[in-house]
């Protein structure tokens, strides 16, 4: 088989830059290019590069039928997650200083909620369903009338699944708390209508659909309006939400990987699925394999699943042909179990021993069934080696066995 | 025409920046906190760039908080030191950026105290207005190397001792005077410098804050800890590697592109000095090699700025950030200018390619306007 390795299958982490964005992101850099400071109201270099930040406003606002008015870029999801979540807080503390989350969001969002504990806030971080989405009876009975914000994410980063945020959305509305939503891995994957969802705040990234690093959005909505506390200040650049000079050609590969994903996602979607569900059918006859999370309502491109009686860093060694994740990359480097699967009660064993695969616009057939013979191969070869599949096979209940110390 | 004299905005970008960050776009760039090898592989990337970012100022690689820019680093180095404290006072000179003077002011609506520095008719903080500021709760100092409007060079070796003395934080803001001057982090006794990639033929949306290390810093993006913490988000791998390979430029080239746009800068101030309606603003002070701010009495900036845009010569009046405004600067209202006169004024900034043609095209321009303005006020019977 001829497939080139290793086999990207970590789209979730980031994505590689589609071309088409990389050859406009150029035409903003070359020295010949539009180089100007989009703030320099004087000359027309500042003009061309200002109507190129416009443009692709108005091309990200219209993947989420958004007002390009409610488009405020930032660096990236990271910094969007951190200035709803701060931002809207701090603005709204009269209100209340009562904030609902999810234990599966983000660190971003965790990070900004333990932040804010520490400032004198209370938050309530809800455990999902096993299946990794909400219980909205349970949704319900956690908001107080002192809640001033919820955030919750609209697909999650390690196992995919969506969440209902247009429910979510109507329930905060009745009581007129702020919603936030970290978009990052959803946009271009989910269709997304904004003048329909009741979300107040959402977080977008663009290095997850095929656009550069270092580059995010925060939507604002406007009717009704929501304010916030800024956290960078200077030169009152976007509304005063968010100073610092624009990065043009960042804006611009935004800009256009947004454009690209409404022009593409049906047809992406299609492809990713099928390859998603070969991948999954191909896994069939292991045994001992537990998909995480609800797989009926997840992202096309997300397949998160456990290999019992492996352990976690040997099976990662052995997939080296693979570029998978265990856990979320912004983790990955610790070897702690998954904080996500650990939410959904899975044990640690499983948590350990679990594999992320994130399939995307450039994953072929044959890099598909290329990793299912390798995981096959590789999977059956650990667990040869395995005593703990040795007694299981045996017969033998794990769980009630009384381990030695040693 | 087209002629590009406002680099202390923006700079283009060199075209071996381009090419470095061509390559990172193309292909299969990994995020950095992944531990396959696309992730490693962009992360020995970041690792480069740390380098050569560090060696431009003096600083270590393990000193360096990437950051989308100069905005954010200094906003993070004055949250860093004061997040979770007992309010005290800052000592912020008034000349600073306002990406430096907004998150103070933030912080003085929250129970800081805020202290501007004086500066003198040069644009200069002396050692004796800094003393005059500083007290025992003064916790943090901040003064930026060389002015964006009037290019002005500041003593920060000198500053930066009488701020410690009282054991007050020395913030530094270098984005200007970075590739312009040499700057050596490790000797000056600064504790914070900011820095920014696009103000040296880099790219827009990256930044850095160089750190002290001994001292307890709060970030002010969490969530992720990449840059040990300092700083969350997936780094902009490509912007990153670009400011990288542009420190690295200016490191090399530095000598020879001040001794450039000095002689440029001679060449336009010998000619100006023909016009005594034309006043230069610090004449008298050390300023970088490339800047000019100058007035017309009696013209308007604004309308200066337009009438030199209608040539294709693109200046600016003041920073770009707030040229969309027509307040007079607040650089040349602390320098004690009078406000007429600062409303007129415009900033020329020369870079890498500027030419000795390019000169002669705007001191003719200039001229120009001059005579215009003459006529008109013979005309008018003033």
């Amino acid at each position: 088989m001829n497939v080139k390795t290793p086999i990207y299958l970590d789209y979730s982490a980031t994505t590689p830059v589609d071309p088409r964005v990389a050859e406009r992101m150029c035409t903003y850099l070359t020295p010949q290019g539009q180089f100007g400071n989009p703030a320099s109201r004087s000359h027309v270099f500042g003009w061309q590069a200002d109507e190129a930040v416009e443009e692709a406003r108005r091309n990200v606002a219209a993947l989420v039928n958004a007002d390009p008015r409610e488009i405020i870029w930032t660096s990236g999801a990271t910094e969007s997650d951190n200035l709803a979540i701060k931002g809207a807080a701090h603005f709204y503390k009269k209100n209340g200083k009562h904030i609902v989350t999810v234990k599966t969001e983000h660190k971003a969002v965790l990070d900004s909620c333990r932040q804010l504990e520490r400032e004198g806030y209370e938050v309530t971080y809800l455990e999902p369903e096993s299946s990794g989405l909400l219980d909205l009876e349970k949704f319900k009975q956690a908001l107080r009338d002192d809640t001033v914000l919820v955030s919750v994410m609209h697909v999650n980063n390690e196992i995919g699944v969506i969440q209902d945020i247009e429910a979510i959305g109507e329930l905060c509305r009745e009581r007129k708390i702020i919603f936030h939503v970290d978009a990052a891995q959803s946009a271009g994957k989910v269709p997304i209508d904004l003048q329909a969802l009741k979300v107040d705040l959402m977080s977008f990234s663009a290095h997850k659909i095929y656009g550069p690093k270092g580059i995010g959005v925060l939507y604002v909505r406007r009717k009704p309006r929501v304010r916030l506390e800024a956290q960078m200040h200077g030169g009152g650049h976007e509304r005063g939400l968010r100073s610092g000079t624009l990065a043009t050609h960042q804006i611009v590969g935004m800009g256009e990987a947004f454009r690209l994903a409404r022009e593409e996602m049906v047809a992406d979607n299609q492809r990713i699925l099928a390859l998603r569900n070969r991948l999954v059918d191909g896994f069939n006859d292991i045994e001992e394999v537990y998909i995480n999370g609800d797989l009926d309502h997840r992202v096309a491109g997300n397949l998160n699943i456990s290999f019992n009686y492996v352990e976690g860093e040997s099976l990662i060694m052995a997939l080296k042909d693979l570029a998978v994740s265990s856990g979320s990359a912004c983790t990955s480097s610790s070897l702690e179990p998954s904080y996500v699967l650990r939410a959904l009660g899975r044990n640690d064993e499983l948590a350990h021993s679990s594999i992320r695969f994130t399939i995307g616009r450039f994953t072929t057939e044959e890099e598909i069934d290329y990793t299912i013979d390798l995981v096959k191969s590789k999977i059956g070869k650990l667990r040869d080696l395995s005593p703990l599949w040795d007694m299981y096979k045996d017969g033998i209940d794990l769980d009630s066995v009384q381990w030695a110390a040693h | 025409m087209n002629l590009y004299l406002d680099y202390n905005a923006s700079t283009p970008l060199d075209v071996r920046v381009l090419d470095a960050m061509t390559e990172c776009l193309s292909g299969m760039a990994g995020n950095p906190s992944s531990t396959h090898q696309f992730g490693r592989a962009a992360r020995a990337r970041l690792d480069t760039a740390r380098e050569q970012v560090a060696a431009l100022v003096g600083a270590h690689a393990s000193q360096v908080i990437f950051t989308s820019g100069g905005t954010e680093a200094n906003n993070l180095a004055l949250h860093a030191v004061t997040r979770g404290r007992q309010p005290g006072r800052l000592a912020i000179s008034s000349i600073e950026h306002p990406s430096v003077l907004e998150p103070a002011r933030a912080l003085a609506a929250q129970g800081w105290q805020l202290d501007l520095i004086r500066i003198d008719d040069q644009c200069r903080v002396t050692s004796e207005a800094l003393i005059e500021t500083l007290c025992q709760d003064t916790r943090l100092v901040s003064v930026m190397t060389a002015n964006n409007e009037t290019g002005v060079i500041q003593d920060i070796t000198g500053l930066a001792e009488k701020a410690r003395s009282v054991g007050a934080v020395f913030h530094n803001d270098a984005i200007q005077a970075a590739g312009k001057m040499a700057l050596d982090f490790e000797s000056s006794g600064v504790q914070l410098m900011t820095l920014s990639a696009h103000k040296i033929y880099g790219p827009k949306g990256v930044g850095a804050l160089i750190v002290d290390k001994t001292l307890e810093l709060a970030p002010l993006i969490v969530g992720g800890g990449q840059e040990r913490g300092f700083r969350a988000g997936t780094e902009n791998v490509a912007g990153i590697v670009g400011f990288g390979v542009a420190a690295e430029l200016a490191k090399t080239q530095l000598a020879e592109r001040a001794a450039h746009t000095r002689r440029c800068r001679e060449r336009l101030e010998t000619g100006l000095a023909r016009h005594p309606e034309i006043n230069v603003f610090a004449r008298d002070a050390e300023r970088l090699p490339n800047t000019v701010q100058l007035a017309i009495a009696g013209i308007d900036g604004e309308t200066l700025l337009m009438q030199l845009d209608r040539v294709g010569i693109a200046v600016s009046s003041g920073s770009a950030c707030s040229s969309g405004k027509t307040e007079p600067s607040h650089v040349l209202m602390a320098m004690g200018v009078d406000a007429e006169l600062a409303r007129g004024a415009i900033r020329i900034s020369l870079g890498r390619d500027t030419t000795e043609s390019d000169i002669k095209l705007l001191l003719a321009a200039l001229g120009q306007q001059v005579n215009w303005i003459q006529k008109a006020s013979q005309a008018a019977g003033w």
